[in-house]
């Protein structure tokens, strides 16, 4: 007796797949949710005039000016290969050398560009001096900076990584201060 | 010689019976992961690049914004801010944040994260004054979107 075979034909099943397959692979974006984290400071309390007094040795300036020209310490420096060492030499420096910071608390990383500096290069220049902090701490916690960082996001859920995050950033808090940018570009 | 023989006779053929297997696999890989992007970007977004990338603890707490030159060339060149679909002015700042604020759990809001999703090639001044509006509006905890080039080189 004729009857129709009950099988479903599988032969075009790997091209029906395959169109599927493109489709997703055209129209998925996978969604970037990483970044350079920073907290902004409170809002400028207008009754109070805030004048803050510092030492001039505890403050590291990096200036970046319209051009997107950079000034460390008052010297331009072209190649930024050598700041992060800079920075962290700073950091540590803990009263060691006369004219630089006194202690890690004490220290600030002052940060200030122009309303003229390209995005692109305030992000680099960020990225290292969040850099800087991020190797200290990873060789406080005696992690590598990629899984102190990964351990920074964790610390809502996972009390281990909380744990490595304040063992590595006791007694050195980030302190990197954006000013208000000048305005010479536009 | 027989030894030459016995090689020649080796198959040369793929075994492909499981290849619908394998791409379905791949399939339900993209299926699962794929989120189809709510909102169309109307700027520019050439993210830059750094190597001392934090992941987000949250996603339910980012609101994000665009800024860059626009794509279109009836909006003009000037770089410009994008919040869900519609171009915004430094001004209504404050009204989205509390707007994506009231979004959330109560005992939430004071965490939000705002991801600044800036083209490399916008300037500081415009970023800045988006910074400003949103300390006054107390949404400071930001993200500055940026995608991971320590792969290429090594820090």
């Amino acid at each position: 007796m004729a009857r129709a075979t009950p099988e479903i034909p599988n032969a075009s099943m790997a091209d029906i797949a395959f169109l599927l397959l493109t489709f997703f692979l055209v129209t998925t974006t996978i969604n970037n949710d990483k970044g350079l984290s920073i907290g902004l400071p409170p809002p400028p309390d207008p009754n109070q005039e805030q004048e803050v007094k510092m030492q001039e040795k505890n403050i590291f300036k990096i200036q970046v000016n319209s051009s997107d020209n950079l000034l460390v310490e008052g010297e331009p420096m072209s190649d930024v290969s050598g700041l992060k060492e800079m920075i962290k030499k700073f950091i540590t420096n803990k009263g060691v050398d006369p004219a630089s910071s006194e202690s890690p608390e004490k220290a600030v990383i002052s940060f200030k560009t122009d309303r003229g500096t390209s995005h692109k290069r305030f992000v680099e220049i960020l990225d290292i001096c969040q850099g800087a902090y991020y190797d200290i701490y990873a060789e406080q916690a005696g992690v590598t900076n990629k899984e102190f960082r990964e351990a920074a996001s964790r610390i809502g859920q996972d009390p281990e990584a909380k744990a490595i995050y304040e063992k590595g950033r006791a007694g050195y808090p980030m302190q990197i201060s954006i000013a208000e940018p000048t305005k010479v570009g536009n | 010689m027989s030894k030459f023989k016995k090689k020649a006779e080796v198959k040369q053929e793929i075994p492909t019976s499981s290849m619908p297997d394998v791409v379905f696999m791949l399939l339900f890989f993209f299926m699962v992961t794929t989120e189809m992007r709510e909102t169309t970007i109307h700027v520019k977004q050439q993210i830059p690049k750094a190597s001392q990338l934090r992941k987000l603890e949250r996603k339910t707490l980012v609101a994000s914004l665009y800024i860059g030159e626009p794509t279109k060339a009836e909006d003009g060149k000037d770089a410009k801010i994008q919040a869900n679909d519609v171009f915004i002015d430094t001004k209504e700042i404050i009204k989205w944040v509390n707007e994506e604020k009231s979004k959330l759990e109560e005992v939430e809001r004071e965490q939000i994260t705002i991801a600044l999703k800036v083209d490399s090639e916008s300037k500081r001044g415009i970023i800045a004054d988006v910074e400003t509006e949103l300390r006054k509006g107390n949404a400071r905890k930001i993200l500055y979107t940026a995608l991971d080039n320590s792969k290429v080189t090594k820090n």
